[in-house]
């Protein structure tokens, strides 16, 4: 990392600041961590089930994408906001707004996912005599995962990006550091909490993107054909 | 018992008449809010269009379009917004405006790309058949046949701006959003839902608006493939 220093002692990056204020960084940080490892983990349990129920019901898939579409545009400023008087938690008030804007991002993805499974490899289940659950289980739903691994790509980069609206009930984790940087004119610990929250970001991400590819190795090659596109 | 008093507080908030009047009044931040949207909006356009145009055209540059959707998704609009408010930029709505429009490049310029990019390549060799020249075969050819497309992209970032801008309450602007930071800097939580309330209805209401302009302004006959393209995309 380079060592950026204006002519003001107001430099964009400072190594004596990370040293010294290590223990809030790092608690930060851990506070992130958490939320976000949390918030991703319940909308999977919740995400699963319901996007199934949707596949099910075709009926119900088109109402299900339309209202987490709409849902989606709530800014999460606004979301926290009516939250919070009503659960009197900082942290649950962002743990339960987390939640909700991963679990949107996941529904619509494994829907879509399982929406893409191609007919006639359900239909030659079928044809060998698989029952729905079995279908949904070895064939269905693997060829959906690489859709499934996206889903909470999105959902996880997005969420750690959003925790740090959680400044405005006062637990943002690494938004609470770039708060305080904010307030105090300092660039320095604003920098630093962006260079991290981007860092977990990626980090996170890459951990998916690794993840998936050791489950589904057979959709390495129809990852490289999206990617070029 | 107390969630009943917060709602109930935030119901006589709504309908006491002092706080739809004056220059704080729920009008005149919704105004300006919407002003601070189109502004960011059109800063956003005059970057992106020309870009994403130029981009799709050339049939280059994807790598590009994708890089800035992942890069602004991992990056947080609050961080940015912070990093602003430090420099020359100053408080308040003109480095919200900056952070936001810089949010709305990258729909904007993909969809651009992505629009001009996936024209027919059988109406695209027409034209070029026709001995038209590069630059006519964009005015005429692929710039109408973008337009859906185009329209959709800047739908998305006209939402997105709208749903940003409440953050400018953070950074000592102004916009709906101060409504939520005064609520909770004084303790007045039936303000803060009031206002949690009427920023959500302020981004549902121009989500309608620009959907129903959308479809109005899309010919008839191209209307079912500008859904069929957006659930591709979504995919």
């Amino acid at each position: 990392m380079r060592e950026v220093t204006g002519a003001a002692p107001n430099p964009w990056f400072s190594w004596d600041y990370v040293q010294a204020n290590w223990g809030d960084i790092t608690e930060a940080l851990g506070q992130h961590v958490a939320l976000t490892v949390q918030a991703v983990a319940v909308a999977a349990v919740v995400a699963l089930p319901l996007a199934l129920v949707a596949h099910r019901r075709p009926r119900l898939a088109g109402p299900v994408l339309g209202l987490t579409g709409v849902l989606y545009t709530i800014p999460s400023l606004a979301l926290f906001a009516v939250l919070y008087p009503l659960l009197r938690d900082r942290r649950e008030t962002v743990l339960v707004g987390l939640v909700m804007y991963a679990l949107l991002v996941l529904v619509r993805n494994v829907l879509v996912g399982l929406q893409g499974v191609d007919p006639a490899v359900v239909d030659a289940a079928r044809g060998l005599g698989m029952g729905p659950l079995r279908t949904l289980l070895t064939v269905e739903l693997p060829n959906a995962l690489p859709a499934v691994v996206t889903g909470l790509r999105l959902a996880t980069v997005t969420t750690v990006a959003l925790a740090t609206i959680g400044v405005v009930v006062g637990y943002g984790g690494l938004g609470q550091l770039m708060y305080r940087g904010f307030n105090s004119q300092y660039r320095a610990e604003i920098v630093t909490a962006t260079l991290l929250t981007v860092a977990l970001a990626l980090v996170a991400d890459a951990a998916w993107w690794l993840a998936g590819r050791l489950a589904a190795p057979w959709a390495r090659a129809a990852d490289a054909r999206g990617g070029a596109r | 018992m107390n969630d009943d008093g917060v709602l109930r507080q935030a119901l006589v908030w709504l309908n006491d008449p002092l706080n739809w009047q004056g220059p704080r009044g729920v009008p005149a931040l919704a105004a300006e809010h919407l002003a601070m949207s189109a502004a960011a909006v059109a800063l956003a356009a005059v970057v992106a269009l020309p870009v994403g145009i130029w981009l799709g055209h050339r049939g280059r540059g994807g790598g590009l379009t994708v890089l800035t959707s992942n890069a602004s998704r991992a990056l947080p609009t609050l961080a940015l917004l912070y990093v602003f408010a430090t420099t020359g930029l100053g408080f308040g709505n003109r480095p919200t405006v900056v952070a936001a429009a810089i949010f709305a490049v990258p729909p904007i310029l993909s969809n651009a790309f992505t629009g001009v990019r996936e024209v027919d390549p059988a109406a695209r060799d027409a034209a070029v058949g026709m001995g038209m020249s590069g630059r006519r075969v964009l005015a005429t050819v692929e710039l109408p046949l973008a337009l859906p497309l185009i329209g959709a992209g800047l739908r998305t970032a006209a939402v997105q701006v709208v749903a940003t801008v409440p953050l400018a309450a953070l950074v000592g602007g102004g916009g709906l959003g101060t409504i939520i930071v005064t609520g909770f800097a004084t303790r007045r939580f039936g303000e803060v839902v009031a206002g949690g309330v009427l920023v959500a209805a302020l981004c549902l209401l121009v989500e309608a608006v620009l959907a129903g302009l959308q479809r109005a302004l899309t010919p008839a006959p191209m209307r079912v493939r500008a859904r069929d393209r957006a659930q591709v995309a979504a995919a």
